[in-house]
């Protein structure tokens, strides 16, 4: 990337480092996997921020998540509102919904007259947590690829709710011990239970406790939730025990599933709510007995329509499959590339 | 379709037996007839559905998504039938707003009934249409099930008997009930449903003499209760180390079935063949080499019996090789006359009778064991060493056959069990309940200065045991791979055994027959554990 940056030739003005993705004329990185002089960020997750910088610049919302998340190793921090536009160096930065978590937006770089969006991670379904992804016409559309294969097609959030609940009904003597990811599915998946009619407390993993205060403060209502706390962890505790978790709900980490810490819990029935769920083999490797397809990634179908929707004759494919969605991206007239960016991973999808 | 299509689905990620039954006993409360007595059919695998070929669900796939994505999607997935359902709409409506089960058409997806009724009045160049309408029509989890449905392998891990009892279990009467009058009716078992939830009669008991009657099994013998049994009152037989069968043969019926009910007939043509009788007899299932003369058959390992069972297809060779026998020991209908109210010693000498009446093939009896004290009959039981007895049977004289396991008439005396003191290598997380367990064990004996495995136990211990071990795997693990980990050698297990095989399969060229954590020795050095040579010495003769 030695050329100087011609806005007739995107990659020479946006490109990758071993930092992440850089932007020249603006000299700022996006979502960079190391600590950077200064950072753009698409969203909260892990694998898109990090601590460290020297300035970031975010949604308020992602600003809150990171405070959260990393306390007093923020740098300076600045705060935007979707729609709003900064400049940053030659660049223009405007950061829009991208439907994925609270505060998750696309990033819209212009710059002499040619745009790029960097769509961060995103889905097109409704989220009741944050506002619904908005298609900006661009030149260049970097986009996620978690699921770009056409076995992903997640079912209605409501269906796979349902399920849950029908399994409350049959097992109404099991604790049903969902596994979900911290940020926004935790806080997705409890909406989408009130939404249902499902009023009782929902118990909360200690790992959960903080993001959902926060989605609260944020006017997420998330009706009456509790800590699980130190509860039913003597085995002859059974004045508070055990017996409260009976047909219960508890949302905890994945990882926690098959932890000691469930050990606590009335014949727990374990659920896992992701977007894996949906190719069986995985869902077995997780031990799930009920899995729920429920993600905050968007589908192949959703992955497709918003190819067609921002027009761009140009597609980055990024953060996943690739090679299907390169593929159908071609086949749909699209000149369609892989972007190899250092520091990503799988998430709790 | 949709319903037992989400049936299906749950009882694929439900380990736990009961869990089974619930889910399965909850569908059959809430579903109409005929589409539950259809899906009881498919879970007992009494459905003969015209079969489908896996080639036409690739040909289907690559139709519909191109070579390209289609080859990239099962390349992922790994299973053919669960690819085809989970891509199926792709390209029919890419640019459907909802992506919702019913996108993109209006029919309603058919019942199960339906699907039953219009696959069997098909005809077989129709059949791959029809199945591509109904895959428009169902959800990915519908396509799946139906998918299962025509390919004829359903692989929910739900046992005939355990369908059976899930079906018991809505009607609030016994798994034995059901049996008896299981073979009698046909899918969808009308008249089954409107008698367990109907107030209905109950259907009548099939009048052909080849259908499965319910076992009767005993109870494993408490040795301190010995005293007070009277031992002329039982009659004594060796227990067989094979399969327990049930031959039913009448008319023009022959049929083998196995404990549980389930039709093995199709594996045994030579013992079908020699089926020439109207009778149900009770007997367990070997591979024999035939005697000659006064030399009576002789019985191959356990191993060898495994060759002719879950196969496909029986060539000649195999029968050649390993010719199954099957040792007789009781009688429950002889010439349409049934003998079940009759006492054991009556139906023995009417069993007697009936195979002295000429040659019997591939058939033997179990021979009745002489004794008239327990001490007597328990040195009998300590000097038994073929390979092919696992034990003693005791049997009261005046025992009625009486289906399932009455307490009482009959005892099974297992041969004291063998031990070895085993040095732990490896665990891994269990399953259902015990998944935040390390609840299987794989150990291990020395060989010169190494330790090879030799076998892998997850039970024989306590709840608390559990907790312990749980523990000391933890804090002792050296290496993970995925839910297995690998640990220090330092603790020892009393492992008790029924037998030692060879295996080929195994690195330490041996197998356990029925190994279990007998004791767990916490104080036992490890470096005092047994050899190999100690097992390889017990290897049945
Ligand atoms: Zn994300
Ligand atoms: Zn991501």
């Amino acid at each position: 990337m030695t050329a100087d940056p011609t806005p007739s030739d995107p990659r020479s003005w946006l490109f990758t480092t071993p930092q992440g993705l850089y932007c020249a004329p603006g000299d700022f990185h996006i979502d960079p996997a190391w600590a950077v002089k200064r950072a753009v960020v698409t969203h909260g997750h892990g694998d898109h921020a990090r601590a460290g910088h020297g300035a970031t610049l975010a949604t308020r919302e992602t600003i809150e998540i990171m405070k959260v998340r990393f306390g007093e190793e923020l740098g300076a921090v600045q705060g935007l509102r979707y729609g709003e536009t900064v400049r940053i160096g030659d660049v223009d930065v405007r950061l829009v919904p991208a439907g994925h978590i609270l505060g998750s937006a696309q990033i819209v770089l212009d710059w002499q007259g040619s745009r790029i969006v960097v769509s961060g991670d995103f889905k097109r379904r409704r989220d009741p947590t944050c506002p619904p992804f908005e298609p900006v016409k661009c030149d260049v559309f970097i986009t996620e690829a978690t699921f770009a294969l056409p076995v992903f097609r997640h079912p209605p959030d409501s269906h796979e709710i349902g399920r849950l609940l029908q399994s409350l009904k049959t097992f109404p003597e099991r604790c049903h011990l969902v596994g979900v990811y911290a940020l926004g599915k935790c806080q997705r998946v409890i909406r989408l239970l009130r939404e249902a009619g499902y009023d009782k407390r929902i118990w909360l993993h200690g790992a959960l406790v903080s993001l959902c205060d926060l989605y609260t403060r944020e006017g997420v209502d998330l009706g009456d939730i509790a800590p699980v706390g130190e509860m039913g962890r003597n085995p002859k505790d059974d004045l508070f025990g055990r017996d409260v978790f009976k047909g219960a709900i508890v949302l905890c980490p994945p990882g926690a599933l098959a932890d000691r810490w469930s050990r606590r819990f009335p014949d727990p029935l374990p659920v896992a709510a992701s977007g894996w769920m949906r190719v069986r083999a995985r869902a077995r490797q997780r031990g799930a007995e009920l899995p729920l397809v429920i993600s905050d990634h968007a589908d192949w179908d959703e992955l497709c329509r918003t190819i067609r929707d921002v027009q761009a004759p140009k597609l980055w494919v990024t953060h996943g499959r690739e090679d299907a969605l390169v593929h159908q991206a071609r086949s749909m007239g699209v000149e369609a590339e892989a972007l190899h960016v250092a520091g990503r991973e799988e998430e709790g999808a | 379709m949709q319903h037992f299509a989400e049936l299906l689905d749950s009882l694929v990620f439900q380990p736990a037996r009961n869990a089974k039954l619930r889910l399965i006993t909850t569908y059959l409360a809430s579903t109409p007839d005929p589409d539950r007595g259809y899906a009881l059919a498919a879970l007992t695998g009494t459905l003969d559905l015209p079969n489908a070929k896996p080639a036409l669900l690739r040909e289907f796939g690559v139709q519909r998504l191109g070579e390209t994505l289609f080859t990239l999607s099962y390349d992922y997935v790994g299973d053919l039938a669960e690819t085809l359902s989970l891509v199926w709409d792709a390209n029919v409506k890419p640019d459907a707003e909802a992506t919702g089960p019913q996108a993109g058409h209006n029919r309603p997806p058919p019942s199960l009934g339906e699907v039953v009724d219009r696959l069997r009045l098909t005809s077989k160049r129709e059949t791959p249409r029809l199945i591509e309408t109904w895959l428009d029509e169902l959800d990915a989890t519908g396509r799946w099930a139906l998918i299962k449905l025509v390919t004829g392998a359903l692989r929910v891990g739900v046992s005939a008997r355990l369908a059976k009892q899930a079906a018991a279990d809505l009607g609030g009467v016994s798994v034995d009930d059901v049996e008896e009058v299981w073979h009698g009716l046909k899918p969808p078992y009308k008249s089954l449903f409107d008698w367990l939830t109907k107030g209905a009669p109950r259907p009548a008991v099939a009048t052909t003499t080849a259908v499965f009657r319910p076992l009767m099994l005993a109870n494993p013998l408490d040795e301190a209760e010995l005293p007070s049994l009277d031992p002329l009152a039982y009659r004594a037989e060796w227990k067989w180390d094979g399969i327990r069968v049930q031959l039913a043969a009448g008319g023009e019926q022959r049929r083998i079935f196995t404990r549980g009910g389930d039709d093995a007939t199709s594996a045994f043509p030579d013992i079908v063949e020699a089926m020439d009788f109207d009778a149900v007899l009770d007997g367990e299932l070997l591979v024999a080499h035939p005697g000659i003369g006064d030399v009576g058959p002789t019985i191959a390992p356990f191993n060898d019996l495994q060759q002719r069972l879950n196969r496909k297809t029986i060539t000649p060779k195999m029968l050649r090789d390993y010719p199954a026998h099957v040792r007789l020991y009781d009688a429950l209908f002889l010439g349409g006359e049934d003998l079940r109210a009759r006492s054991f010693d009556e139906r023995r000498t009417k069993l007697e009778t009936w195979f002295g009446e000429k040659p019997r093939g591939p058939f033997d009896l179990s021979p009745l064991i002489r004794f008239t004290t327990w001490d007597e009959l328990s040195e009998m039981r300590a000097g038994a060493r073929a390979a092919e007895i696992e034990g003693l049977m005791l049997k009261r004289a005046d025992s009625a056959y009486v289906a399932g396991r009455p307490k009482g008439p009959w005892f099974k005396w297992k041969r004291a069990a063998l031990t070895a003191d085993c040095v732990l290598m490896y665990a891994q997380r269990g399953h259902g309940k015990r998944s935040s367990y390390y609840s299987d064990y794989t150990f291990g004996c020395w060989r010169d200065e190494e330790l090879v495995p030799v076998g892998k136990a997850y039970s024989g211990f306590t709840d608390e045991e559990l907790l312990r071990l749980d523990k000391w795997v933890r804090d002792h693990t050296t290496n993970r791979f995925g839910p297995v980990r690998e640990v220090e050698p330092g603790l020892v297990l009393e492992i008790a055994f029924d037998a030692v095989q060879r295996s080929t399969r195994h690195k330490s060229g041996i197998a356990m027959r029925f190994p279990r954590v007998h004791r767990i020795r916490w104080d036992k050095p490890y470096a005092e554990a047994d050899k190999l040579a100690t097992l390889e010495a017990m290897l049945a003769a």
